[in-house]
């Protein structure tokens, strides 16, 4: 059935079964590749978008709930990769191989927008849901202090 | 250390279709477009080109998977050819090219931490080789002697004579030369040794850098795959009239294994699912009936393996021999074997100690396997998750029956590798089901059948005797290590080349069988193995009164590249055994891939048990490292790959099947289990050797967490995961 989404400020109507989850109208029907599949099951973050402020799994909710909310993903967070939080991502080399980077980027973004100088353990909590098996948390912890400072200055 | 073999053949090569393997009247999506093969510009040889505002594309064989290939092969060829680092881009090799012209990047392999460490030679020497080249066709042109004209920073000059290379590019690239250039030498580089961003960072903080997963070929479907559950086992039989009217849902596949005993890449029998979506066919394939062979698999588990082990533990096992292991650094050769049973027999101070044991561990790249295959009459492409584009080139066109010519297989970055991509079939996969419905189709395995029927890392058990000394220093060693028979080696690694001068030993080696895949990993025999040997370094210097640091100090002296990483460990990590109640350090040192790496662990554990691990630093001895910055990265990242195996891994075997295949069972390390401080620090000898560094922090991580853990709490842990440990 047809159903439309916000995605990044833009209305885009997709023709989808409501069952569907978020991640596969996402990718599939919506054409936008950032955000990846990972697990299925919510353990795994790679699936990450911002939904009204919050970020959330998108692997395993249905489409259907998505409907008539703001519905972020990586490729809307900035138009020319130069939000405080890539910028940082950037400046520290964050990313390796960088399949789980859209993930950590949008749980970022959206704890930064929430809590625009976290502690540490701000950080972890907001950060728990997201793998990265190349290990990459350090300089993950590090980027989202610079982010807020680039938001800052 | 061996290099590889190049031939002149490889820089001289020129094909005026350097980005001709993507032709004419081919779809291929937009943003792989972006990152494709080749480019614009002249061709100097196959491995760069240059256009006309002097911007140099580097075509990189080795594929990406986060370790920085992309980077480092691009430096290394940027150094010799001299070239300012921003005009340079990066292109995809070209996998058919390379397969059809007799290897013409001489190998696309990437893996064992060798692209820099091995591979450099004739990386630099196809820069050199090109910036030679530019020069000839400067003095041609000029009518000035060849001694005359400087190459520097992308310009050609000779008294008043300035061009760049972009306007000599085609006169070049028609020179042959006569004797190839020799490379520079360590302390003439420019770029090599200093610290570079990889280049395929930006791409990875907007969701644009294209994987296997994100191509998309017009009229494509989805594929979801399943192999038997018990690995080695058969699919007989499947109904597909029973989900065939399920929503999306378009054609199952059975996907026919080619060999009794496959291997590697071969083609494992399973039965697929196609559908309008992938979730479709992910729900179809898993409501179809499926009736498997479990074959002989079923009657394996974690127990039956421990108790076959512990078994073969009380007898002998084979001899290894002194080259036996990875090639080491200052091995003594002169070690006595058959004296050591003697010795421990008349010994007056023995020690004797436990079995210790590391479980199967999966990849588990973030990325599930995936491939995208487009088989047509005339042509074939395909999109991969692969450490080696010409082997899975070879392998698509041997699974279909074609000539490799037609045969074009298109690297995709990689959402991790790990050694995982070595050891795969989804490309097969992809291409018998694309042949079979007649279609593109793309292939993502789900992360249960992922795990469940990956290549793992096989289990290791070891234990150790020793006979000490007046001095407390042991005078004689036996080792007896069991290992998986399908890869000996890894039971092998850092056991018999371990630099420790002790006059007298012996390492013994078992096997065990198991039905499961075996394949390459993250130093997957170091990382087993160096949790055993260096806590039994630990327990012999504690039995003979020593300092474990000054214990290895002792071992190794006269043992330059050790000694250096070592007394780093000991100068500049504040190591004390001297720390509060639940308070602990604990070191350890592992050499694999050529780089010795030492880990300094501060840990606490609580009066309940719970470890913390406060601070990880580590001293890294690679020889030379071309990008100081990239190593690091490098080194937190397989340091903190095996932490996340040593607090939280291990595979759950019971009745043939793995049974923890997601993450919500199988556990990684998460950010609040991230030790606050991980510093990494280089201590290179500098003296005409290249190590890896992909690898080499992994492996002293678990044993110097575990020492400190020992001194924290007076518990030896002697397994993996920690966290399933009794405190």
């Amino acid at each position: 059935m047809a159903i439309t989404l916000n995605i990044n400020g833009n209305d885009v109507s997709i023709d989808a079964d409501p069952q569907m989850p978020l991640l596969w109208a996402i990718r599939e029907k919506a054409g936008l590749s950032g955000t990846k599949f990972g697990c299925g099951i919510a353990q795994c973050g790679a699936c990450t978008v911002i939904i009204d402020g919050s970020a959330v799994r998108s692997c395993n909710i249905p489409v259907a709930s998505a409907v008539g909310r703001q519905l972020r993903t990586i490729e809307g967070v900035s138009e020319n990769n130069d939000h405080p939080v890539q910028l940082a991502w950037q400046d520290l080399t964050v990313p390796q191989c960088g399949y789980c980077q859209s993930g950590q980027i949008m749980s970022a973004v959206a704890l930064l927008e929430r809590t625009p100088e976290p502690s540490d353990r701000e950080i972890d909590q907001a950060m728990a849901g997201n793998i990265c098996r190349c290990g990459t948390y350090p300089r993950i912890r590090a980027a989202i202090h610079r982010a807020a400072e680039l938001a800052k200055a | 250390m061996n290099q590889m073999k190049f031939t002149r053949r490889n820089f001289l090569q020129v094909s005026a279709t350097a980005a001709g393997a993507m032709v004419i009247g081919f779809h291929m999506p937009s943003k792989a477009m972006a990152q494709a093969e080749g480019s614009a510009g002249t061709e100097i040889n196959a491995w760069l080109s240059i256009d006309a505002n002097n911007i140099v594309s580097i075509a990189t064989p080795q594929t990406e998977m986060g370790q920085g290939a992309f980077t480092s092969v691009p430096m290394m060829i940027a150094e010799e050819l001299d070239v300012p680092w921003e005009n340079v881009r990066h292109v995809f090799a070209d996998a058919n090219r390379h397969v059809n012209n007799e290897n013409l990047y001489t190998t696309t392999s990437t893996g064992g931490s060798t692209t820099v460490s091995r591979r450099h030679p004739y990386m630099m020497q196809a820069g050199a080789s090109a910036r030679e080249r530019l020069r000839q066709a400067a003095a041609t042109r000029w009518g000035v002697p060849l001694d005359q004209v400087v190459a520097k920073q992308g310009v050609l000059s000779a008294g008043s004579n300035q061009g760049t290379y972009g306007e000599f590019a085609a006169e070049a690239a028609a020179i042959t030369l006569e004797q190839e250039p020799a490379i520079k030498p360590y302390g003439d580089w420019w770029l090599l040794g200093t610290d570079v961003k990889r280049l395929d960072i930006p791409l990875k903080t907007n969701g644009s850098a294209v994987f296997a997963t994100d191509v998309e070929v017009e009229g494509m479907v989805y594929a979801a795959v399943a192999a038997c559950p018990v690995p080695e086992g058969k699919v007989v039989s499947f109904d597909f009239d029973a989900i065939k009217d399920m929503p999306g849902v378009i054609q199952a596949v059975e996907l026919k294994q080619t060999k009794d005993t496959p291997t590697f890449t071969d083609l494992r029998s399973a039965v697929a699912v196609v559908a309008e979506s992938w979730y479709q066919a992910k729900n179809a394939l898993a409501a179809m009936p499926i009736v498997s062979d479990f074959g002989r698999g079923a009657a394996i588990s974690n127990e039956s393996q421990n108790a076959e082990a512990l078994s073969l533990l009380a007898g002998t096992g084979v001899v290894l021999k002194d080259e036996e292991g990875n090639p080491g650094k200052g091995y003594d050769k002169g070690v006595n074997q058959d004296a050591v049973p003697g010795l421990l027999e008349s010994a007056t101070k023995l020690v004797v100690g436990e079995v210790y044991h590391r479980p199967f561990e999966a990849h588990a790249t973030m990325m599930p396997p995936a491939a995208v295959a487009d088989v047509k009459e005339d042509r074939v492409d395909v999109w991969t998750f692969t450490q080696d584009i010409g082997r899975s080139l070879n392998e698509v066109a041997d699974q279909l029956g074609r000539d490799t010519t037609n045969v074009f297989l298109h690297q995709t970055y990689l959402g991790g590798g790990f050694g995982g991509g070595y050891n795969m079939d989804v490309h097969r996969q992809a291409a018998a089901i694309s042949a079979a419905i007649g279609r593109p189709v793309k292939v993502i395995r789900s992360r249960e059948e992922d795990i469940g029927g990956d290549s793992q890392r096989p289990p290791v058990w070891g234990t150790y005797k020793a006979a000490l000394g007046d001095d407390g220093l042991p005078t004689a060693l036996m080792t007896h290590f069991v290992g998986e028979e399908k890869m000996p080696n890894f039971a092998r690694s850092s056991v018999a080349n371990m630099p420790y001068i002790i006059p007298n030993r012996r390492h013994e080696l078992s096997q065990v069988q198991s039905h499961v895949p075996i394949g390459y990993h993250r130093a997957p025999g170091a990382n087993s193995n160096g949790f055993i040997i260096e806590q039994m370094v630990d327990e012999l210097a504690q039995a003979g009164g020593w300092d474990p640091l000054d214990w290895r100090i002792k071992l190794t002296e006269g043992n330059e590249p050790w000694q250096r990483v070592l007394l780093a460990m000991k100068e500049k990590s504040g190591w004390t055994t001297d720390l509060g109640d639940g308070e602990g350090m604990g070191c350890a040192v592992v050499e694999s891939h050529g780089t010795i790496a030492g880990c300094v662990a501060t840990v606490s554990v609580s009066r309940r048990g719970q470890i913390f691990i406060d601070k990880l630093q580590y001293f890294l001895n690679s020889g030379y490292t071309i990008n100081p910055l990239n190593a690091i990265e490098q080194a937190e990242s397989s340091a903190i790959w095996e932490l996340s195996h040593a607090m939280f891994g291990g595979l759950d075997l019971r009745d043939g099947r793995f049974v923890n295949t997601n993450f919500d069972s199988y556990q990684m390390l998460r950010m609040p289990d991230t030790p606050p401080v991980v510093e990494v620090q280089l201590v290179n000898s500098e003296d005409g050797w290249w190590g890896g560094l992909g690898e080499p922090a992994g492996p002293p991580t678990p044993p110097a967490i575990a020492n400190a853990i020992f001194y924290a709490s007076g518990t030896r842990i002697r397994t993996t995961p920690f966290t399933k440990a009794t405190i």
